[in-house]
């Protein structure tokens, strides 16, 4: 603008920049009305039919999954000294791809560090290694849940006893409803045994751990445990 | 010499006629005559001989040597893991119980579908190794270096893109070897700090491996990536007809004689 002199201030109007036919007060050209009116309309249409798909491939990280109580067995299935390997339904809906292991045997006050409570008179370990997420299983000759993948083991009580997982095996909240013992949703714990909502395997929840690795909407521990 | 105008350099190329003039081709076969004729009519309405010929005959430093085919063939390994793709396609079913299932169908059953399969699944490793060569060649050549850099940023988004297509094509025959290597591959994605746990809700659609899993890792395999990198693949070709190859670094640019004698 300053290179030219005699244009050196800007048009208000369309009536003032001496276009033909002007309106009373019109600010913008119809070229340039027409123009930002259609390219407008295109980014809606785009919008319209891009935002929606896009939720529908994000909508899964917001939605809450409970997983349902299932029954195990009968009490006289367990004891306090060993585990029992039982399969459970982890994901309903995909035959045997979606069923899994858990480790149950009863409380037993000479292993376990954490308070009894409602939920844990029988201890449900889940197999998922807490390292990457392979399966574990218990080795009763070692006393340890020995992991195929990269050396991962943990004791009885399921905390770590060498290799690189980075926190106890996750558990599974237990209960006994109509003489049968049912093992409900999934919870991580710390080192020193606290419960928290569900994390993936490789996510140290141990002091800074649990900010850096959120618990997520999808699925949550109980309430007040 | 047929009167085909594209694909010949300008020294090849015979003098040109008038369409109207009759004495041309007594020799030509009918055939040949009537291919011309088509290609002639194709031309004559979208004028692409120009820009064929612009993508074809273009001026290549002296010193170009067998490391300058390495980007080709990392093409040529994407058209075959296109064309093999998209006819396993037709026999794999997405499906958690069922997937496994369809894949023994295709491997044992089906005419030639454990070679095409198998095409497919070392090509994809072959393709792998391909980009990495290609990409130590631009390196080691320095054909990175301005005003290529735009062209060196491609192409790590395809390369990028290429591990996200072998990671969720990974799944697919699932076996327990492709479950498995899945769930630690989610668990490690998982470990990024802060979006780390959310990502992997994304990846599996939920916090465990569910029935949405293995169509949503297909999708993404095959329509997804797929498309980004043929757009990510023509913007590559653009830039690399646009902008010339580099000639390799132990050849030094040859310099004006009038130069020369100055610097003397």
């Amino acid at each position: 603008m300053p290179a030219d002199p005699k244009n050196s201030k800007p048009k208000k109007s369309t009536a003032e920049a001496g276009i033909p036919g002007a309106f009373e007060g019109e600010t913008v050209t119809r070229r340039r009305f027409m123009t930002g009116t259609a390219h407008g309309a295109g980014a809606v249409a785009v919008t319209a039919f891009t935002l929606p798909a896009l939720a529908i491939g994000v909508a899964p990280v917001f939605e809450k999954h409970d997983q349902p109580w299932q029954a195990l067995g009968p009490p006289e299935d367990f004891d306090d000294k060993s585990y029992v390997a039982k399969t459970f339904t982890a994901t309903a809906g995909i035959g045997e791809v979606g069923k899994s292991t858990v480790y149950v045997r009863k409380y037993n006050e000479q292993i376990d560090s954490e308070q009894r409570d409602e939920y844990n008179a029988y201890i449900a370990i889940s197999t998922r290694c807490m390292h990457l997420g392979c399966p574990v299983r218990y080795v009763a000759a070692s006393e340890l849940f020995i992991c195929p993948c990269h050396g991962g083991a943990y004791d009885k009580e399921g905390k770590v006893s060498d290799g690189p997982p980075v926190r106890p095996l996750d558990r599974f909240y237990t209960r006994v409803q109509d003489g049968l013992v049912e093992i409900g949703p999934r919870f991580s714990l710390n080192s020193e045994m606290r419960r928290f909502s569900p994390r993936d395997p490789g996510q140290p929840i141990d002091g800074l751990g649990q900010y850096i690795y959120p618990a997520r909407p999808t699925v949550r521990k109980l309430p007040g445990t | 010499m047929p009167k085909l105008k594209l694909p010949l350099p300008p020294g090849l190329k015979p003098p040109p006629e008038r369409p109207s003039e009759n004495g041309h081709g007594e020799d030509r076969s009918a055939l040949k005559q009537a291919g011309v004729s088509a290609v002639d009519w194709i031309d004559e309405r979208t004028a692409l001989s120009g820009g064929a010929r612009w993508l074809m005959f273009r001026k290549i430093p002296r010193g170009t040597n067998w490391f300058y085919t390495l980007g080709s063939a990392t093409l040529f390994a994407f058209l075959s893991q296109t064309i093999t793709g998209v006819f396993l396609a037709m026999y794999y079913d997405p499906n958690a119980t069922r997937a496994y299932e369809s894949i023994r169908h295709l491997t044992n059953e089906v005419f030639l579908g454990e070679f095409v399969r198998g095409m497919h699944k070392w090509g994809s490793t072959v393709m792998v190794i391909l980009i990495f060569l290609h990409m130590g060649r631009t390196f080691f050549f320095g054909a990175y270096k301005y005003p290529r850099e735009m062209n060196w940023v491609i192409g790590v988004a395809l390369l990028i893109l290429t591990l996200f297509m072998s990671f969720t094509g990974y799944l697919l025959p699932f076996d327990q070897r492709s479950y498995w290597a899945t769930i630690v591959g989610v668990a490690i994605n998982g470990t990024g700090p802060l979006v780390g746990p959310y990502l992997s809700d994304f990846m599996r659609a939920g916090p465990e491996f569910g029935a949405t899993t293995l169509p949503r890792f297909y999708s993404i395999h095959m329509l997804l990536l797929p498309g980004l990198i043929v757009s990510l693949i023509a913007a590559h070709l653009y830039l690399v007809a646009r902008q010339g190859t580099t000639a390799p670094p132990w050849l030094r640019a040859d310099k004006d004689p009038d130069l020369r004698r100055d610097e003397t």
